[in-house]
């Protein structure tokens, strides 16, 4: 049984390369930030975008950005007023996401409620022609803007007010990463579903500082270990057959758990050696 | 002309005056240390002027531009008080230092030579040129500081605003760094130190400003060194080696 055989199957291998391409690029900021679980919120409120999809019969690609990217400015906004309840307001607008999501999938006509599953946890075969383009043209579009603000994004992610006083524009970066985050969400939403999306922002980043000295590094790490997981993932699942967003986590896991016994005896050596 | 120039500055905290009236100018070329306890409104009075505190009233100029209008931020380097501490992310000693030329105005060009050469240079003055692979947060407070000065004069900035620079750095390289400010000042940077230790710098200072306790937030003293007895409390001196401000200033100690 040949995986590329099936038309279906290339086009969720792209998709799964693309995500796990640009989600540990924008998760290595989040991490920095402690911002870990921004991209688990901007899923659940992408998820109001998809059942909003259903309900109107609109194309569930573009709604779900629409409404991740709406959310993205709301989340900063409350982080920007309310310092005090900011994660207690964060945790009303993600649970409002998911609520409004299965909402508005079950009062649409049909079996939307029940494709809803394959949102949330991802599909082999939910990727469509027209979405492969899609997703291609937003990675495009991260892989620019971070070429672009890449730097002054890694300066707020250091120290926001040392950024200030070099006179980057603290609010307008944050901002944009939450964006940023809002479209690595919707482009991993189809292989790797909602709910675990930001798993594949998160976790190759964490494997990776396991073993890094350096940001530029734990990126480039990071990138590779989030796209073996994601191609690994895909491939089992499609053997398995089991949903991909489950497999594709656990493959990362595995691969924090390798590297974290790996960087004991590195540690160590070090701790010698300086 | 005025780098700093502060006019009537308030600010409070839940109704706490923390800073009141305060009139402060600093012309290009002045090497300042503000000086006063714990509590006094230092570190508030920096970051006021850095524009990180918002003011209740009053107002800043920068390089006589208002605050709001001013935009040559690279013209000003901050080391903060507080250390890097543990970074989620692994940052390099280099990554770092090299963080401090980063500017909107670059953002379309790429890190040149020259900005590799003053940052190379910038942590072999500081002596961790040798470090500069290793994670940041593997390094001890002392180091940690002299990365944070290395990454402000990486900046090649005119207006140098240190608080509490000298913070849990070791003898040697306190010399070494005395001597580097004075250096500095000397080609023309505006220095200004935060600081409860004045002994170090002193012979550099040419202008004390103390910040009051009795009536907090307010100037006690604004003149040259060395700070007036009845200021004494303000100003902490070293227990170990009692200073006589008619001897030799005891960062030039010669080794």
């Amino acid at each position: 049984m040949n995986l590329f055989a099936y038309d279906f199957m290339q086009r969720a291998l792209i998709a799964a390369v693309l995500v796990g391409l640009i989600a540990p690029l924008i998760g290595v900021f989040l991490v920095q930030r402690r911002l870990s679980l921004l991209g688990d919120g901007m899923g659940h409120v992408a998820l109001t975008g998809v059942g909003l999809a259903f309900l109107l019969g609109t194309a569930p690609v573009p709604t779900a950005m629409i409404t991740a990217v709406i959310g993205a400015f709301l989340i900063e906004f409350i982080r920007y007023r309310s310092r005090t309840a900011g994660d207690v307001a964060l945790a009303l607008l993600f649970y409002g996401g998911i609520a409004g999501g299965v909402l508005f999938a079950s009062l649409a006509p049909g079996k939307a409620a029940s494709s809803l599953n394959a949102y949330l946890f991802g599909s082999l075969t939910t990727v469509a022609g027209a979405d492969l383009v899609a997703l291609v043209a937003l990675c495009v579009a991260v892989l620019i803007v971070l070429a672009v603000f890449g730097r002054e994004l890694f300066a707020v992610s250091l120290d926001p007010e040392i950024a200030q006083v070099q006179g980057i524009k603290v609010r307008a970066m944050s901002t944009l990463m939450a964006v940023l985050a809002a479209v690595v969400v919707v482009v991993g939403m189809r292989v790797v579903g909602l709910l675990l999306v930001s798993a594949i922002m998160i976790v190759p980043v964490a494997a990776a500082q396991q073993i890094t000295r350096s940001f530029i590094s734990t990126a480039t790490l990071a990138v590779a270990l989030g796209v073996f997981a994601s191609v690994a993932g895909l491939t089992t699942s499609f053997y398995v057959e089991v949903p991909p967003g489950p497999t594709i986590v656990l493959v990362a896991l595995g691969t924090f758990a390798f590297l974290a016994l790996l960087a004991v005896p590195i540690r160590k050596r070090r701790r010698v050696l300086t | 002309m005025s780098v700093i120039d502060v006019e009537r500055a308030c600010v409070e905290f839940d109704g706490d005056h923390v800073l009141e009236n305060i009139d402060l100018r600093i012309e290009a070329g002045e090497f300042v240390a503000l000086l006063g306890p714990n509590g006094s409104g230092k570190s508030t009075l920096v970051r006021a002027i850095l524009g990180l505190q918002p003011l209740e009233h009053g107002r800043v100029r920068l390089f006589d531009e208002p605050l709001g209008r001013f935009s040559d931020w690279s013209r000003i380097a901050l080391v903060p008080q507080r250390l890097p501490g543990t970074n989620s992310i692994p940052v390099s000693v280099w990554e770092t230092v090299i963080s401090g030329r980063i500017t909107p105005r670059a953002r379309f060009r790429r890190v040149g030579k020259e900005a590799k050469a003053t940052a190379q240079l910038a942590l072999t003055e500081v002596g961790l040129w040798p470090r500069r692979h290793d994670r940041l947060d593997t390094l001890s407070g002392g180091q940690q500081r002299r990365v944070l000065i290395a990454r402000a004069l990486a900046t090649s900035a005119d207006l140098l605003v240190l608080d509490e620079p000298t913070a849990g750095i070791d003898a040697e390289n306190l010399t070494h760094l005395v001597n580097l400010l004075g250096e500095l000042h000397k080609q023309g940077v505006t220095v200004l130190v935060v600081t409860h230790e004045l002994t170090d710098i002193e012979h550099l200072v040419t202008r004390a400003i103390v910040l009051g306790e009795d009536r907090t937030g307010t100037i006690r003293y604004d003149g040259p060194p060395p700070v007036p007895a009845s200021f004494a409390d303000a100003v902490h001196h070293h227990d170990d080696h009692p200073h006589d401000q008619n001897t030799a200033p005891t960062g030039l100690t010669p080794r």
